[in-house]
C-alpha cells in the first residue's frame, strides 16, 4: 500500500530529539498543542463567566488533567487492541443505555444519567459519542468496500439500536447527534450516492410524522428558533439572551470579564451550554472566531491522521471520532447563534463538566494512537 | 468473517475513503464557514441593535419620587406632613403559587377581599420585573412584627416602607386643604406619566388638589444596573428630584379651631377672610371627616357611609353649600338703592309687617309677622330697616329697582361668580335676572321675583365663602379683593399675578360708612325697649368691647303657604330655616369679616351670630393659640 504524497506531513527522520521522544510516548504535539489551547482558552472563559469563582474553575482544572491524563493513556493502547474491543465497548454502552431507562437519575424531565457508587453521576450516552463509531469501523474494518445492501442494514440496525434507546430516555438532541457519528463512518465507508439520496427522500417524506412524534416541548424549541419573540420570556428567552451577548460584543468584544449579559445572569446556563456567548460578548467577533480557528485545526489534524493510517478500522475511527468533535461544536455553537433548536449540548472542551472532556478526549487518546502506532 | 467471499480492494478503497474524507472536511468548512457569516451577522450588522437591547437590558430607569411639600398654616403649624408607613408587597416573580401565599398571609394578618382585588388590579399595570406590588397598606405595629417573625414561610413577600400625606389636625382642617388620595388607574391616565412615574398619590381636594403641580415636585430618576433577577446591582446615574414647594397659608389653625369648636355638632360653615388682603383666616365646615383615612386607603363600606350620609360630610358648605342669602343681603340693597336714586337715608315708610304689590292680594310678610299679630316695625327708615332688618322696608325697595338693576349691583359683591383664587371646587351661586329666569325655567320675570330677592330668598344662591367676600367688600367700604389660602410659597405661583378687582361703583364714601354705622346698630344699638334694639344686640352685642358691624339672616328651605303660621316645631329639623350672620370687626378699621352659616338652625341674630362673636373675639384678643394635636397624634409623629 503505497502512502499518498500529501500525507507524509511528519518527517519520520526528523533529527529533533524531543520529537522523537513525543512519538515514543505516542503523543501528537499538534493535537496536544491544539486542544490545550482549546482547553486553557475555555478555562479563562469559564473564570469569566462563574465570576472568578476559583472553587469552579479549579474542579474544572483537575477535572480536564484527569480528561488528559486519561487521553495520553489512551493514546498508549494500540488501535487493533481498540479494535477488538470496539464489539465488548459498543454492547456495554447499550446495556448501560437500557439500564438508563429502568434505573437511570431524572434531572429535569429527562432520564440520562446513571448513579455509579464512587464515580458519581455519568451519561452513558457519552460513552456511546466513542463506541459507536468505532463498533462501526470495526464492523466495516475487514469487509469490503463500498458496503453492501446487507451490511447497510446490519449497520443500520447497529446505529438504530442505541439512538433509539437515547430518544427514548428522551434526549433528542444528543440521538440525532449519536446517528450523525455513526452516519459518518457509513458515508466515510462508501455508502454510495444513490443510497444517501433515497435517505435524504426519506427523510423529507417522514417529515410530518417526525414533527408529531416529537414532544411538544420539543417542537415549541423548534418553533421558537423561528420566532423567539413570541414567548421572550419564556421558551424564547435563552436564546434572545444568547444572541443579544453575541451581538453586543461586536467586533471585539466588552473585554474580558466586561460583559453585561453574562455578568447580570441575563444570559442562562453561561458557564455550560451557553458559553460560546460569553466568548462572543466579552472577546467579540475576533473571540469566536480564534476558537472556530483552533476548533478547525484539530478537526482537519484529526482528518489528516485518518488520512495517513493505513486500516480501514483506523481510518473510520479516526475521521469519524474527528467528525463527531466537529458535529457537537457545530450544533453547540449554532444553537447558541440562534441557528439550530436549543437543545442540551455543551461546548467540546470549554464548557463546564467533566463527563463531556473525558470522552471527547479519549476519542482524540484513540486518534493519537492510530496516529502513533501506524509504523 | 461474512465477507469472505469478496477481497478488500486497499487501494479503491483508500481512494474512496480520501473522496469522502475531503468532502466531508469541506462540508464541515461550509458549515463552520455559516457559522462565522451568522456571527458577523450577529456581532457586525446587527451590532448596534444587540448593544442597545444589551443595555435595556441591564440599565433601568427607575423614577424617584420627589417628597411632598408641606402645607403650614400662618403661624408655621404643619397642616399637611409626610411621614412613613409600612405596607406589605409581594414579588411576583418570586411567587410560584400567589393564591397560597396570599391566603397565608391571611393567616397572620387579615386581608379584605377589597385589597386582594386592588392587588391583582396593580399587578396587571406595567412595572419593572421583581418590583414589589403592594398587597396590603399601612400595617400596624403588630402586624409588622407578626409578618416579621414568620419571614421564612413568605418567600416573595416583603414589607416595604412608603411615604405618604398625614393631617396632623385631621377633621379640623379638612376641608380647607383636602387630602391627597392613592393615584387609580383613572387617574394615571389624565395625568403626565413621566412625571407621576414614582408617584403614588395625588391631590384630590383642597389645597392640595389646588397646588398640586407646586406640591408636587419633580420626579428624579436614577439608572441603576440591574440582574437578570432585578436586583439592583450599581447606580450609574442620578438625576435628583425637585423636592415639592412648602406652602404656607393664611389659614390660622387657632381661629380655625375656634370656629370649629363655636360651631359644634351643628351642620353648617364658618369663614373668615382678612379684608386687606383676602386672606382666608378660617375655613370650616361641618360635619367634617379625617382626611388620613383616604391617603391610606378607605374599604368601600366606609367610603359608602361617608357618601351616603344624610349629613354629607364630604361636602364642603363652606363653597359648595349654596343658600339664600336670606336679609345678609340687605345691606348690599340699599346700598343699591342708594346709588340707583330709588330711596335715601332720611326716607320713612310705614311698616305694617306685611307688603303688597300693587292690584294684587299676596301678601310678602315681615319676619316676626303671625296670623294674629301682623307685627311690623312701624316707623322704617333705611337705617333702622337695617338694624331691625325690616322685610317690607327691602320688599318696597327691591319692587323699586329694576330686575337686572338688582342683579347688577348683587353682584360687583362678588354674588354669582367665584372670585376666588384658589378654593378648589368653589361654586359661583346664582343671581338671577330676567334673562337668566326665561332660559333656565323658561318663565317670564315677575315683579315678584323684585320683591323675593329684595329680602334675599327667590332664586338668589350664594355660598357662605361669598357671603364672608361680601363681608370683606362691605368692610373695605367697596374695595373688592379675592379670597385666598396661600399665603406664601417658596417660588412664585401663576396666581400670584391675577389683576385687582374693580371696587364696587356707586355708593358714595358717606353711603358706605352710613351703612356700616346701620351695620353697627344691628350688633350695638340696645337697651332701648321694645322693637328699638338691634336684632342680634341681646344675644351678642351686651357685652362687647370692640366695635362689630354685623347681619343677621334666615333663609327659607321650604315655602310657606299664604296665611299660613311658620311653625317650627311642624317641621322636622333638615326643613328649618337656615341661620345667618355675616359681620366684620373693628367696624372702622377691619382686620377681619367673618360669615357663619348654619343649616336649619333658626334665627341668625340668636344662632348664627354668637358663632361669629367667639370667632372675631378669639381673632381680636389676640392670636388664639394652636390646639394641641392629640396624644394619639403625638405618639405616632
Amino acid at each position: 500500500m503505497s502512502e499518498p504524497q500529501f500525507v507524509r506531513s511528519l518527517p519520520r527522520h526528523s533529527g529533533l530529539v524531543v520529537r522523537a521522544g513525543l512519538r515514543r510516548l505516542h503523543l501528537d504535539p499538534i493535537l496536544w498543542v491544539l486542544l490545550i489551547m482549546v482547553i486553557l482558552y475555555g478555562l479563562i472563559m469559564l473564570y469569566s463567566a462563574v465570576e472568578r469563582d476559583t472553587d469552579i474553575v479549579g474542579g474544572q482544572i483537575a477535572r480536564v488533567c484527569l480528561a488528559l491524563v486519561l487521553m495520553a493513556m489512551a493514546a498508549q493502547v494500540h488501535p487493533a487492541r481498540y479494535r477488538r474491543l470496539a464489539p465488548g465497548l459498543y454492547a456495554v454502552g447499550v446495556l448501560l443505555l437500557v439500564a438508563v431507562l429502568l434505573a437511570g437519575v431524572t434531572v429535569k424531565g429527562s432520564q440520562r444519567w446513571l448513579e455509579l457508587p464512587g464515580i458519581g453521576r455519568f451519561q452513558p450516552s457519552e460513552l456511546m459519542k466513542i463506541a459507536l463509531p468505532l463498533m462501526i469501523a470495526w464492523y466495516f474494518h475487514d469487509r469490503p468496500l463500498p458496503p453492501t445492501f446487507k451490511d447497510l442494514l446490519t449497520v443500520a440496525a447497529l446505529i438504530g439500536l442505541p439512538v433509539a434507546l437515547i430518544v427514548l430516555e428522551p434526549d433528542l438532541g444528543t440521538g440525532i447527534l449519536a446517528l450523525a457519528g455513526g452516519l459518518t463512518v457509513v458515508f466515510l465507508a462508501g455508502l454510495s450516492w444513490r443510497w444517501i439520496l433515497y435517505g435524504l427522500l426519506a427523510v423529507v417524506a417522514m417529515a410530518p410524522a417526525l414533527w408529531f412524534a416529537l414532544q411538544p416541548y420539543q417542537q415549541q424549541r423548534i418553533l421558537t428558533l423561528f420566532d423567539p419573540g413570541k414567548d421572550p420570556l419564556g421558551a424564547g428567552w435563552n436564546i434572545i439572551q444568547s444572541t443579544t451577548a453575541l451581538g453586543s460584543g461586536g467586533l471585539f468584544g466588552k473585554g474580558l470579564h466586561d460583559g453585561t449579559q453574562s455578568q447580570l445572569k441575563f444570559l442562562p446556563e453561561s458557564h455550560t451550554d451557553f458559553i460560546v456567548a460569553v466568548i462572543g460578548e466579552e472577546l467579540g467577533f475576533a473571540g469566536v472566531a480564534a476558537l472556530l480557528i483552533l476548533y478547525m485545526l484539530i478537526v482537519a489534524r484529526g482528518m489528516i491522521i485518518a488520512a495517513q493510517s493505513k486500516y480501514t478500522f483506523d481510518r473510520l475511527a479516526a475521521s469519524s471520532l474527528t467528525m463527531v468533535f466537529f458535529v457537537y461544536l457545530f450544533a453547540n455553537i449554532a444553537m447558541v447563534a440562534g441557528l439550530l433548536p436549543v437543545v442540551g449540548l455543551p461546548l467540546p472542551l470549554v464548557s463546564y463538566g467533566g463527563t463531556s472532556a473525558i470522552t471527547l478526549l479519549l476519542g482524540f487518546g484513540i486518534i493519537m494512537s492510530i496516529h502513533s502506532h501506524r509504523s | 468473517m461474512a465477507s469472505g467471499m469478496m477481497i478488500k480492494d486497499g487501494t479503491s478503497e483508500l481512494r474512496m475513503f480520501m473522496g469522502r474524507a475531503r468532502l466531508l472536511f469541506a462540508a464541515a468548512l461550509v458549515l463552520t464557514l455559516i457559522l462565522v457569516a451568522r456571527m458577523l451577522y450577529l456581532q457586525v450588522l446587527q451590532h448596534e441593535h444587540h448593544q442597545t437591547r444589551s443595555e435595556e437590558n441591564r440599565m433601568q430607569m427607575v423614577p424617584v419620587p420627589p417628597v411632598r411639600g408641606l402645607i403650614f398654616d400662618r403661624g408655621g403649624n404643619p397642616l399637611a406632613e409626610n411621614r412613613p408607613i409600612f405596607n406589605l408587597a409581594l414579588i411576583r416573580e418570586r411567587i410560584e403559587d400567589l393564591d397560597g401565599l396570599i391566603d397565608a398571609l391571611a393567616a397572620v394578618t387579615p386581608i379584605s377581599a377589597d385589597e386582594i382585588e386592588d392587588f391583582h388590579d396593580r399587578l396587571k399595570r406595567a412595572r419593572r420585573p421583581f418590583e414589589p406590588v403592594v398587597l396590603k397598606f399601612a400595617l400596624t405595629d403588630e402586624e409588622v412584627a407578626a409578618l416579621a417573625v414568620n419571614r421564612h414561610r413568605f418567600l416573595g413577600a416583603e414589607i416595604s416602607v412608603e411615604i405618604v400625606r398625614h393631617y396632623p389636625y385631621g377633621a379640623l382642617a379638612a376641608h380647607a386643604i383636602g387630602s391627597v388620595r392613592r393615584i387609580t388607574k383613572e387617574d394615571l391616565d389624565a395625568l403626565d406619566r413621566a412625571r407621576y412615574s414614582g408617584t403614588n398619590f395625588i391631590g384630590k381636594r383642597g389645597i392640595e388638589r389646588f397646588y398640586e403641580h407646586a406640591l408636587h415636585g419633580d420626579v428624579g430618576t436614577q439608572w441603576v444596573e440591574t440582574d437578570a433577577f432585578g436586583r439592583v446591582r450599581r447606580t450609574l446615574d442620578v438625576s435628583p428630584t425637585v423636592v415639592g414647594q412648602n406652602l404656607r397659608l393664611h389659614l390660622d389653625i387657632g381661629l380655625q379651631a375656634v370656629a370649629d369648636e363655636a360651631l359644634g355638632d351643628r351642620r353648617g360653615a364658618v369663614v373668615a377672610i382678612d379684608p386687606r388682603s383676602g386672606g382666608v383666616l378660617a375655613l370650616v365646615s361641618k360635619p367634617s371627616y379625617d382626611p388620613n383615612v383616604f391617603v391610606t386607603g378607605i374599604d368601600a363600606k366606609h367610603y359608602a357611609a361617608l357618601v351616603g350620609s344624610r349629613d354629607k360630610p364630604l361636602v364642603n358648605r363652606a363653597i359648595n353649600g349654596q343658600y339664600a342669602p336670606g336679609s345678609t343681603i340687605k345691606p348690599i340693597l340699599g346700598l343699591a338703592g342708594l346709588t340707583h336714586g330709588v330711596v335715601d337715608w332720611e326716607e320713612e315708610i310705614v311698616d305694617p309687617g306685611w307688603f303688597r304689590l300693587p292690584g294684587q292680594s299676596r301678601l310678602y310678610r315681615d319676619w316676626n309677622w303671625t296670623p294674629t299679630n301682623p307685627g311690623g316695625q312701624g316707623i322704617v327708615n333705611l337705617n333702622r330697616a337695617i338694624y331691625r332688618s325690616s322685610n317690607i322696608f327691602f320688599y318696597t325697595l327691591g319692587h323699586r329697582l329694576e330686575a337686572d338693576q338688582l342683579a347688577g349691583f348683587i353682584r360687583q359683591f362678588g354674588y354669582g361668580e367665584v372670585t376666588s383664587v384658589d378654593i378648589d371646587g368653589a361654586v359661583a351661586g346664582l343671581v338671577p335676572d330676567p334673562a337668566w329666569k326665561r332660559g333656565a325655567k323658561g318663565e317670564p320675570w315677575y315683579p315678584g321675583d323684585n320683591v323675593n330677592i329684595g329680602i334675599g330668598q327667590g332664586d338668589l344662591l350664594v355660598t357662605p365663602m361669598q357671603t364672608a367676600a361680601a363681608a370683606a367688600v362691605l368692610a373695605n367700604r367697596g374695595k373688592r379683593v379675592r379670597p385666598r389660602l396661600l399665603l406664601a410659597s417658596e417660588a412664585p405661583l401663576l396666581e400670584d399675578d391675577l389683576p385687582p378687582l374693580p371696587s364696587v361703583a356707586g355708593p358714595s364714601a358717606d353711603d358706605w360708612e352710613r351703612m356700616v354705622d346701620a351695620m353697627q346698630d344691628v350688633v350695638h344699638r340696645g337697651d332701648l325697649g321694645y322693637q328699638q334694639n338691634g336684632t342680634a344686640w341681646y344675644h351678642i352685642g351686651q357685652d362687647i368691647d370692640y366695635r362689630m358691624a354685623g347681619k343677621s339672616g334666615t333663609a327659607q328651605v321650604v315655602e310657606i303657604k299664604q296665611g299660613q303660621a311658620y311653625d317650627e316645631e311642624e317641621l322636622d329639623e333638615y326643613s328649618q330655616k337656615h341661620a345667618w350672620f355675616i359681620a366684620f370687626a373693628p367696624a372702622d378699621a377691619p382686620v377681619i369679616a367673618v360669615s357663619v352659616l348654619v343649616e336649619n338652625g333658626g334665627g341668625g341674630s340668636s344662632v348664627a351670630a354668637p358663632v361669629v362673636r367667639k370667632v372675631l373675639d378669639a381673632y381680636l384678643s389676640e392670636a388664639p393659640p394652636a390646639p394641641a394635636v392629640s396624644g394619639q397624634e403625638l405618639a405616632n409623629r
